[in-house]
């Protein structure tokens, strides 16, 4: 008789229930020879991996070792009681995005985006906003039903306020990728003032992105989102444009 | 030549003179403008570098000349005309202007001839610099022995020179023939170049000189250590561009990106100031026996790869006539396409030798740049391998040159050691069991390889047609190229771009244009 799944102690399969089969595969920074093998095999039973067996160890250089390792997980988890967080806004790929526009809110949706204040570095608005957009995930500029503007870097707090009013800008997308001494929450508290100051900050969608910069933090210095690592242009436009139509922006 | 594809001669013979009607019409604005980058670039190469606090020295000059409206007259006349003032060097004058010690335009002016003499014999210095430059890595080539299968090429990403040497070497050691060390994407819009060595970067480092010489003198040691010419790669493109050649061409880099459209259309730079930017770069390159590599690759990352194939080669003849018009030989042109399309089209891999095979036949001296799938991959590293697989087989059959290896983690991270190390494990299992391949075949006439490989040349024809009749600005203003329009007054470093004056003179230019092969056969 096969042997039984229990959900509050799930673990890996390979080709028996509950027998914790997993690959591995990593590399070692010393000479491909026995000790480095058995450091292979140590590093997996810390991960509680047990019973490792290497199936290969290949030199990359003559003190870098490359490692698969095969065994068992002796770790489980309790599916049941896990909490998964998601995001108030389901992400929508760029097709979905254009026909989410097309259907509610029946114009282009206009974008600008800026690396403001002395941030040179346009590598995160770049990431976002470019045709080519980044690994392989398309900027907002390829959205049909998206006008972008990409304003570049080093964008005065002041200048890009005013721009946004010139382009009847819907979303604004603020980057910060280089911060010193936490000159980009400076930054950023100073556009959302000046935004204020105008009347312009309830007519605007206004987003921040960064390699330091969480959603958290966006919202508590009067953002609407923050975008960290790992996200795409399709999870800032999924989210810009739910929260267009949830607040009556269209 | 070979006719595996039975293609018809008289249209890629049209294609030909399209492309030459529509680089001509560009060079004949060319001609009459310079840039900031190509003003900073002749500064450069007259020996003027370093930084007064984090501004480059050659950008003190330029600001100097634009603060003057002097800069249509060129960087080459007002440090001559210091030279014969002053006797100093380019470097020491600009050195005090930029200490407020030294007024170009409170200067004597000097006959045009004594300018030319006091320039004249710096530049020949420089010029003999990159020729003995050029010699030395013929020298290494002969030493070695030249590869005769696809080159290797790799990347190394890791934002630190160092960090990127160790893993430039280790690659090297594992098989790799080219080392291509990843800039850090804001470097493309920045309008100067960083200085020194980078040991922070973002998603890679700053093509500076010292990072070049860095990575130069790494791979010569892997070069003795492994018998073999490792070639050096990197980023001539954004609004630095000639600058970053006559860089490269100082720290003999062998490889460069050098797009003559890819500013415009992937990072909007002004297209104007790309274009004028592209010629010197260009001719530097061409002198200094470089490698360009072309970016239609980048088209098929925004665009289908199988309704815009015809954009591909329509670039790449476009490409090659502003190459020609720069001086650069075919052999030096690294044109570039790629293996992208959707894996679920039927017959896909059949298109993809077709594709390839087709620049192959039409371009037959190029070093073609092949790019690896990148567009299809998705995190599911073992079907990323399976397809790098496929683009290595398309690579062996076809007889590409500079073979851009897929990685499987594509689109998760750059590179690991280890990814590096089984890309090159499999591109070498390829090679070793197709290598004759491509010579046994033939394609079976009027099938689908040899009916694509024609649809494609025959619909290159109408579009370069079309440019040649709309002139290549209105064209990108049409947005024909990777879907995206450019503006012809819009995008980044219009506002450096300057009509000539009488006075202007570049020495490089007929010092290097076209003399690469003069440099040493």
């Amino acid at each position: 008789m096969a042997k039984a799944l229990n959900l509050t102690k799930l673990t890996a399969y390979g080709d028996t229930m509950n027998d914790g089969k997993m690959q591995l595969s990593f590399t070692l920074p010393v000479k491909n020879d026995d000790r480095g093998k058995e450091a292979a095999k140590a590093l997996a039973r810390k991960m509680g991996v047990a019973d490792p067996s290497v199936t290969h160890s290949g030199a990359l250089d003559e003190n870098f070792t490359f490692y698969v390792v095969y065994g068992s997980v002796s770790h489980t988890v309790d599916y049941e009681s896990l909490s998964v967080h998601t995001i108030g806004s389901d992400v929508m790929d760029m097709d979905g995005v254009d026909e989410y526009i097309r259907s509610r809110i029946r114009r282009k949706v206009v974008v600008a985006g800026a690396s403001i204040g002395d941030d040179a570095h346009t590598v995160g608005i770049d990431a976002i906003m470019n045709m080519k957009g980044f690994a392989g995930h398309y900027g907002l500029e390829r959205y049909q039903m998206v006008e972008a503007h990409n304003l570049g870097s080093q964008v005065p707090p002041y200048e890009f306020m005013r721009k946004l009013k010139e382009l009847k800008a819907d979303v604004a997308l603020v980057s910060q990728t280089v911060t010193q001494k936490d000159i980009h929450i400076k930054t950023l508290t100073e556009l959302v003032e000046l935004l204020e100051a105008e009347g312009m900050r309830d007519k605007l969608i206004l987003c921040c992105g960064g390699p330091r910069v969480s959603h958290e933090l966006a919202k508590e210095l009067g953002y609407d989102a923050g975008f960290g690592p790992g996200k795409f242009a399709e999870d800032v436009a999924s989210f810009f444009v739910t929260d267009m139509v949830k607040r009556g922006l269209v | 030549m070979t006719n595996k594809l039975n293609l018809n001669w008289k249209l890629a013979e049209k294609s030909r003179g399209h492309a030459a009607n529509i680089a001509r019409d560009v060079f004949n604005y060319i001609e009459g403008h310079t840039t900031v980058a190509v003003e900073r670039t002749v500064a450069r190469l007259l020996g003027v570098d370093g930084v007064l606090d984090t501004v480059p020295l050659p950008n003190i000059l330029t600001d100097h000349l634009k603060s003057k409206q002097a800069a249509g007259e060129g960087a080459a006349y007002h440090l001559g005309n210091a030279m014969a003032e002053t006797g100093l060097e380019p470097y020491e004058i600009v050195k005090r202007l930029s200490e407020g010690q030294l007024d170009l335009f409170k200067l004597k002016r000097h006959s045009i001839d004594a300018i030319q003499t006091a320039v004249g014999k710096k530049a020949a210095e420089t010029v003999r610099k990159i020729s003995l430059n050029r010699a030395k890595r013929a020298e290494m080539l002969v030493k070695y022995g030249e590869k005769t299968a696809p080159l290797l090429y790799v990347i190394v990403a890791t934002g630190n020179i160092y960090e990127d040497i160790v893993q430039a070497k280790a690659a090297a050691a594992q098989g790799a023939d080219i080392i291509a060390v990843i800039r850090s994407t804001g470097q493309s819009l920045l309008d100067f170049v960083p200085y020194g060595a980078t040991t922070e970067g973002f998603g890679g480092t700053f093509a500076t000189q010292e990072n070049f010489r860095l990575m130069r003198a790494a791979l010569d040691e892997s070069a003795e250590a492994c018998g073999r010419y490792i070639r050096l790669c990197n980023y001539c493109s954004g609004l630095c561009m000639p600058e970053i050649a006559a860089m490269g061409a100082l720290e003999r880099l062998d490889v460069m990106l050098n797009d003559a459209l890819y500013g415009i259309l992937f990072r909007d730079i002004n297209m104007r100031r790309t274009m004028i930017d592209q010629f010197f770069s260009r001719v530097i390159n061409g002198f200094a026996g470089v490698i360009i590599n072309t970016g239609e690759d980048n088209y098929l990352t925004t665009a289908d790869a199988v309704e815009e194939a015809h954009t591909v080669l329509a670039s790449q003849f476009i490409n090659e006539s502003f190459a020609l018009g720069a001086g650069i030989p075919p052999k030096q042109m690294g044109l570039g396409h790629a293996f992208e399309i959707d894996p679920s089209v039927k017959n896909g891999f059949l298109f993809e030798l077709a594709h390839a095979q087709l620049s192959r036949d039409i371009f037959p001296e190029a070093p073609l740049k092949y790019m690896p799938p990148t567009k299809y991959m998705t995190g599911n590293i073992f079907n990323g391998y399976a397809m790098n697989t496929l683009f290595n087989a398309a690579t062996v059959i076809t007889g590409q040159r500079l073979h851009l290896l897929g990685m499987l983690t594509e689109a998760i991270h750059t590179p690991f050691m280890s990814d590096r190390a089984l890309a090159i494990e499999n591109a070498r299992y390829v090679y070793n069991a197709m290598e004759d391949l491509g010579s046994e075949i033939t394609f079976k006439d009027g099938g689908i390889i040899q009916t694509r490989a024609n649809h494609v040349l025959e619909e290159a024809c109408v579009l370069l047609a079309d440019i040649e009749k709309d002139g290549l600005w209105n064209t990108l203003e049409k947005g024909s190229f990777a879907g995206v329009k450019r503006g012809k007054d819009g995008g980044k470093g219009g506002d450096g771009v300057f009509p000539k004056e009488n006075n202007y003179f570049n020495p490089f230019i007929p010092l290097m244009l076209g003399k690469g092969s003069e440099a040493n056969g």
